[in-house]
């Protein structure tokens, strides 16, 4: 026994570099065999795939890319128009209406999942019932059917174009989506962002101030109203100034449809709702199980020391908890970001519906648009993924 | 009420899982291609043969052209040209397998070898023919793109479309020629596009489109689909020329033949006034042209791969082209769809046998 555990991970004693050397280049070996297996087998494919698509007069390149694309998408983040634009650039369109999706309902489902978990703990019994009737009637049904209903059932129920509800303001809302008015912003309005930006600026600073006081001298700054004031009140006095350099345009109502302000098409909004609701579920359990992880005698002993409830949660349960929340909390993030393509089942212009649907049907290359489209999925998740660990870093407990 | 909310629930669940399923067949076709070894291209009637059945992509959702009935038996014009096929090889109009297929996954399906023949309502044009590696056998449809609003609407022109919302079809000529159309015509449109022609139909229905566009043909198929068809109206205007034809794989030039001259044995056989009730009297024809056709003169079928009396059995299985057409699409069906262009070259129409001799 003792020998092998001389051999094995903790050589005590004769010769410990040699065999840890002769060990570690083993390793390496064997890891430059498995690249190299890993990197044929890619590379096989790829030239079979040629072949292969060679052999039945497919055409196949990446040559389409800047060909003009020819169809119209409803949603479009950029400038894109049928006659002028490429299929890169419908991918363009498709990528950053996937990202406004997947962004906006992961902010969302966070919040809404918060708020969910939270109340499940509630020792309000009627909170708690009805988080948890949320939790376990939106989990055990499956996102396409409750996308379906969003959609169908909720967003088409809404008025026609003629019977158009009228939002105070000069909104309209009816079964073609939401009308906003669309802020155009005069020649000063620089001013007010660059007042803002200075009004942020000096509420961090304050904050910043305010923490290292109360740990030099432990009585606590009440900074809150200040830095809100700091943050609405620069930029209010410089829109007065400036003669209130902002209008609205507002949407009017057409033969056929809404024309002009901001449009919120109803797939977008079907498949927002569906998505966050869907994910905060999830999130929800993932937050109860990390504040319950947290171990009552912490709790006890905050309490002990005179902290009031309140004071408890933000400042002892909450930074515990996060550590156990990240991890699974990234993965609810993933799951969202890869299920905004079911975007394809309601008509919403995501990367999948435009790119793996309309590009690749039009120019029939199969195998060069799913290889991106899964790459570039990939890539959306990787990037969410390292944010999430760089986070979870800065939550995780410091040991002293 | 109720359970109509429950079947809609269904049905759109299941439009839905089939958008999503054209996707998994491009992905899957990726893989094949990657992974897998050269399909043998050449051999689709032995291998027709030897399955004891035809394998036919069909639209499965358009009244007239392709559709299942509630007891699974298909029926419509393009069904109608499959069965020929299959009456062709077998000897029996019924060894055809369907599979629906959604505009997305057509060529996918064709390309990857889950489909022996796509017969699906599908537009002949250069790109598709020149590099999705298929054929096109013969054009058996004259078609072309139009539009359908609703009467309340009071739009008598497509050129009066501006502004409007239009559902469409994703995948399909019919997208890129609405966009052609609206710039053409100096007009802007709303563009909503649906994997499936039944969600494009179903959000037109709810009025999130003001107009449906695709094949005219389709657009009569489509209307009756409709919660009230009679408050819908089809616009005067045909926007684009639609060649509906069957297409094969190409480099099997074998099988490109089998499916061209079945359709042709339809056009002849119409010509030459066989039809399905007096094909039998026909083989004691004396005139050459039939007894060609019939296979009691020549070796036509024997060059095919198939038996001389080929067409006798495509005639007898589903009739000539004229009556597949009026029985599927023309007076004979709710469709009421005139010849027009499908009409023979002799009455006035583009329809045209090429020579059995």
């Amino acid at each position: 026994m003792a020998e092998t555990v001389n051999n094995g991970s903790r050589p005590t004693s004769s010769r410990p570099t040699s065999s840890r050397r002769a060990r570690r280049s083993r390793d390496i070996a064997l890891q430059l065999a498995l690249l190299a297996v890993v990197g044929g087998v890619a590379y096989a494919a790829i030239v079979n795939a040629a072949q292969n698509l060679a052999h039945a007069h497919i055409a196949s390149g990446f040559g389409f890319w800047n060909n003009t694309a020819g169809f119209d998408i409803s949603q479009t983040l950029i400038d894109y128009s049928a006659s002028a634009s490429t299929f890169g650039r419908a991918f363009w369109v498709g990528l950053l209406n996937t990202l406004l999706i997947a962004s906006l309902g992961i902010v969302l489902a966070t919040v809404l999942g918060f708020v969910v978990g939270l109340a499940r703990l509630s020792r309000n019994w009627l909170v708690a019932k009805v988080a948890c009737a949320y939790v376990e009637a939106i989990r055990n049904v499956p996102l396409l059917l409750q996308l379906l209903f969003w959609y169908n059932a909720v967003l088409k129920s809404l008025p026609e174009l003629r019977a158009s509800v009228t939002l105070p303001g000069g909104g309209f809302l009816n079964n073609r989506g939401l009308f906003l008015p669309r802020p155009e912003f005069g020649p000063g309005f620089g001013y007010v962002s660059i007042a803002l930006a200075i009004g942020i600026a000096a509420s961090i600073s304050l904050r910043v101030w305010s923490r290292r006081r109360q740990e030099r001298t432990g009585a606590p700054v009440r900074v809150a109203w200040l830095a809100l004031g700091l943050i609405a009140g620069p930029p209010l006095v410089v829109f007065a100034l400036a003669g209130a350099p902002l209008s609205f345009s507002l949407p009017q109502l057409g033969r056929f449809n809404v024309l002009g302000g901001v449009e919120i098409l109803p797939e977008f909004a079907a498949l927002l709702v569906a998505l966050s609701v869907y994910t905060a579920a999830f999130i929800a359990e993932v937050v109860r199980a990390g504040v319950l992880a947290v171990p009552h005698g912490q709790t006890e002993a905050a309490q002990a020391l005179g902290l009031r409830p309140r004071a408890t949660l933000r400042l002892v349960v909450v930074p515990q908890a996060m550590r156990v929340i990240v991890p699974p909390l990234t993965s609810q993030y993933l799951n969202l970001i890869k299920n905004s393509s079911l975007a394809v089942a309601i008509g919403y212009p995501d990367l999948f519906q435009v790119f793996a649907g309309s590009v690749l049907n039009i120019t029939g290359q199969a195998v060069e648009v799913i290889a991106i489209t899964m790459a570039v999925y990939l890539a959306i998740s990787l990037v969410a993924s390292l944010l999430m660990n760089i986070y979870g870093q800065t939550v995780a407990v410091v040991e002293r | 009420m109720k359970r109509v909310a429950t079947a809609l629930a269904i049905a759109s669940l299941a439009i839905a899982s089939r958008a999503i399923a054209s996707r998994a067949l491009a992905s899957a076709l990726a893989l094949t291609l990657a992974f897998g070894m050269q399909a043998a291209t050449a051999q689709t009637l032995k291998a027709v043969k030897d399955r004891g059945q035809l394998i036919c992509g069909a639209n499965g959702t358009l009244a007239g052209f392709g559709l299942p009935d509630p007891q699974g038996n298909w029926t419509g014009f393009d069904v109608d040209f499959c069965r020929a096929i299959a009456a062709a090889i077998f000897n029996d109009p019924t060894k055809v397998k369907f599979v629906p297929l959604t505009a997305a996954d057509r060529f996918t399906a064709l390309q990857s070898g889950e489909i022996d023949v796509l017969s699906r309502n599908t537009t002949w044009t250069m790109s598709r023919d020149t590099s999705l590696g298929i054929d096109f056998a013969a054009v058996n449809f004259y078609d072309g793109q139009g539009f359908m609003v609703r009467k309340s609407l009071k739009v008598n022109s497509a050129l009066e479309l501006n502004d409007a919302a239009v559902c469409v079809q994703q995948g399909t000529t019919t997208e890129l020629n609405l966009a052609d159309y609206f710039r053409a015509n100096t007009m802007s449109l709303k563009t909503v596009t649906f994997a499936t022609a039944d969600e494009a139909v179903k959000a037109y229905d709810t009025s999130r489109c003001d107009a449906y566009t695709t094949d005219s043909s389709a657009l009569y198929g489509e209307r009756l689909r409709l919660s009230d068809s009679s408050a819908h109206v089809v616009l005067p205007e045909i926007i684009s020329k639609e060649p509906l034809s069957p297409a094969v794989r190409q480099g099997d030039d074998n099988w490109e033949d089998i499916v061209r001259w079945t359709h042709h044995a339809m056009i002849n056989a119409e010509e030459l006034g066989i039809n399905q009730k007096n094909v039998d009297a026909m083989l004691k024809s004396s005139a050459p042209d039939i007894r060609r056709l019939l296979g009691v003169e020549g070796q036509f079928g024997d060059a095919l791969g198939l038996t001389n009396d080929w067409a006798y059995r495509i005639i007898k299985a589903v009739g000539n082209y004229g009556e597949s057409f009026e029985r599927n699409v023309g007076q004979g069906s709710p469709l009421k769809i005139a010849r027009g262009l499908n009409a023979l070259w002799t009455k006035g129409g583009l329809q045209y046998g090429l020579p059995v001799r």
